[in-house]
């Protein structure tokens, strides 16, 4: 095990040592399957899939993520452990990815848990279970993304509010980006080439892709270059503003 | 004890800014095997900012820091190997265990296995931790706390222990240990510790530093730092009875006396400087003899170290 594994394993232990992983877990099953049944009218459908489940995460992650993902370096930061990371025989880069990647795989225990749903609906009918698969996926990468960005905010502000408070805003803008509404005000005027490169850069653009069931590279990669992005952007950040 | 000479730390042109203040102005030295180098200046002097220039974390804006040999930002994982740090206020992770810990630390440090197991065992027994072992870090006292985070300082047996006021906040007993436990690695470390308590320096370093305004002032053994101070060879004689005229100007006649001053008290007390710092007391004891005066203490003070501190870090006021 490399100092990225002893890192991710200190930090998936300490969520389960504090009260967080219980919080988090049971709010997050609780608003998934609140919004599925009520908003996404689940059984008056009829129709045996998990559309009406997926469609409601980026907006669970939207509020949910960046609470969690406030803590990652503010929290280091203020009680001075920072000092204690970084004067250990570690790179920046094997810190900042070992934290992700342990708030990531976090947020993946939640979604894992959310497999009643997936039970159920094959009770109920005969849905497309490759199609689910795809949308747990997707699901997991945005998941993915939008910790990446906390990461950065958190590595931003000593103060943890703040750091909840951008990561929403820049995940917002991430979620509506590919929302027709806000397209619309760019198609009017602008060229189409710039409507479509703020549509490519949404979230829901390419969790759309995957949870229609195409597992295409050009989504991956999205995701995964789009986490790679806000982690050097974090590790940006720890440089710059470790002093402080 | 025999000195070596190999530097373990060294610093050369350290300089490091904030804005347009700055925190560190070349301050060069170095620490050698054996020595126990004490940090000594007032609140935001620049101790812990030179401290985190050489354990890595914070970048210098001029300058460099070679530790066992390896430069801190070169080479920093080597540096950081033969490392120990305990940053100010001895941070950690509060939902830990010491033991769940120091095992973290010890994976971190790259021990696996039985060797780990080792380490760890033996570094908590060292510091006293046993009884506490499963009790979250943040549930335990400020003494307990201090002893973690020297635990994983010296855990690896590094050959270089920064340690940012190690005795901060204890209680006497406390400070008595850490002590004793900084006396017991002095020999095959090099050892830098910051302190505000200059009675520390006497306990455990054999070399005194005092930095002011990010500059180092002096640079001495305890000892030489003693020296000078105005009290260095000051006599102190204390008789019975009732105060009489006359003492104080016999004492001042005395060759080699810059003066006597009454101390407060009930007891007729006074302590007689000499000039240049020049030994007195034969002058004095003889006085004593000639006058027969009823002697109930005499003795000869060493230097009040924290006058030196004063009269070095605040030299603009006058000395009271």
């Amino acid at each position: 095990m490399g100092r990225i594994g002893v890192i991710f394993k200190r930090e998936l232990i300490g969520y389960f040592a504090t009260p967080i992983a219980a919080v988090f877990i049971i709010i997050f099953l609780m608003l998934a399957g609140a919004f599925t049944f009520y908003l996404g009218d689940f059984f008056a459908r009829g129709q045996s899939d998990l559309i009406p489940f997926f469609d409601f995460h980026p907006w669970l992650y939207l509020v949910l993520i960046p609470a969690l993902a406030m803590r990652l370096w503010a929290e280091e930061r203020r009680g001075g452990t920072i000092e204690l990371l970084f004067t250990l025989p570690v790179t920046l880069w094997e810190a900042v990815v070992g934290k992700f990647l342990a708030a990531w795989c976090f947020t993946g225990i939640a979604l894992a848990l959310t497999f009643p749903m997936w039970v159920t609906v094959n009770i109920l009918g005969e849905p497309d279970n490759g199609v689910i698969l795809a949308s747990y996926l997707g699901s997991f990468l945005m998941a993915g993304g939008f910790m990446a960005i906390g990461s950065c905010m958190s590595a931003l502000t000593k103060n943890q509010v703040i750091a909840f408070v951008i990561s929403v805003v820049v995940g917002l803008g991430f979620v509506l980006s590919g929302f027709s509404m806000v397209l619309d005000l760019f198609s009017g005027w602008a060229p189409q080439f710039f409507v479509e490169l703020i549509s490519s850069f949404s979230f829901l653009t390419h969790f759309n892709a995957l949870s229609r069931g195409v597992v295409d590279l050009r989504d991956l990669v999205y995701f995964l270059s789009l986490i790679g992005f806000w982690l050097f952007a974090t590790a940006l950040m720890l440089e710059w503003k470790k002093a402080e | 004890m025999e000195k070596t000479v190999d530097a373990m730390v060294e610093l050369r042109q350290l300089r490091k800014t904030f804005g347009p203040i700055v925190a560190v102005e070349d301050v060069s030295f170095t620490v050698g095997r054996g020595e126990v180098l004490g940090f000594l200046g007032p609140n935001g002097a620049g101790k812990s900012t030179t401290m985190k220039m050489i354990t890595g974390f914070l970048t210098p804006t001029k300058g460099t820091v070679t530790v066992n040999g390896f430069d801190i930002w070169k080479q920093p994982l080597e540096a950081k190997k033969s490392l120990g740090y305990l940053p100010e206020g001895a941070p950690a992770y509060g939902e830990m265990t010491p033991l769940s810990f120091l095992m973290f630390i010890g994976e971190m440090r790259g021990f696996r296995g039985t060797e780990l197991y080792r380490r760890v065992s033996v570094t908590m027994e060292k510091v006293n931790l046993g009884g506490v072992a499963h009790q979250p870090i943040d549930t335990l006292s400020k003494g307990f706390k201090r002893r973690v985070g020297l635990a994983q300082a010296i855990l690896h047996d590094p050959s270089v222990l920064i340690l940012d006021e190690p005795t901060d906040g204890l209680d006497p007993n406390q400070k008595h240990e850490v002590r004793g436990l900084i006396k017991t690695m002095a020999q095959e470390k090099a050892i830098i510790l910051s302190t505000h308590v200059l009675e520390e320096v006497h306990a455990v370093c054999t070399r005194a530093m005092i930095i002011a305004k990010g500059k180092v002032i002096t640079d001495g053994t305890p000892g030489e730092l003693e020296a000078r101070s105005r009290y260095h060879n000051a006599v102190i004689l204390r008789l019975r009875g009732a105060f009489t005229d006359g003492v104080q100007t016999t004492l001042e006649g005395l060759p080699g006396v810059e003066r006597a001053e009454a101390l407060d008290g009930t007891a007729p007390e006074y302590r007689i400087i000499p000039r240049d710092g020049q030994p007195i007391i034969g002058a004095v004891s003889q006085c004593v003899h000639r006058q027969n005066w009823d002697v109930a203490e005499l003795s000869v003070e060493h230097g009040h170290l924290d006058e030196v501190f004063r009269s070095l870090t605040m030299p603009a006021q006058a000395l009271t």
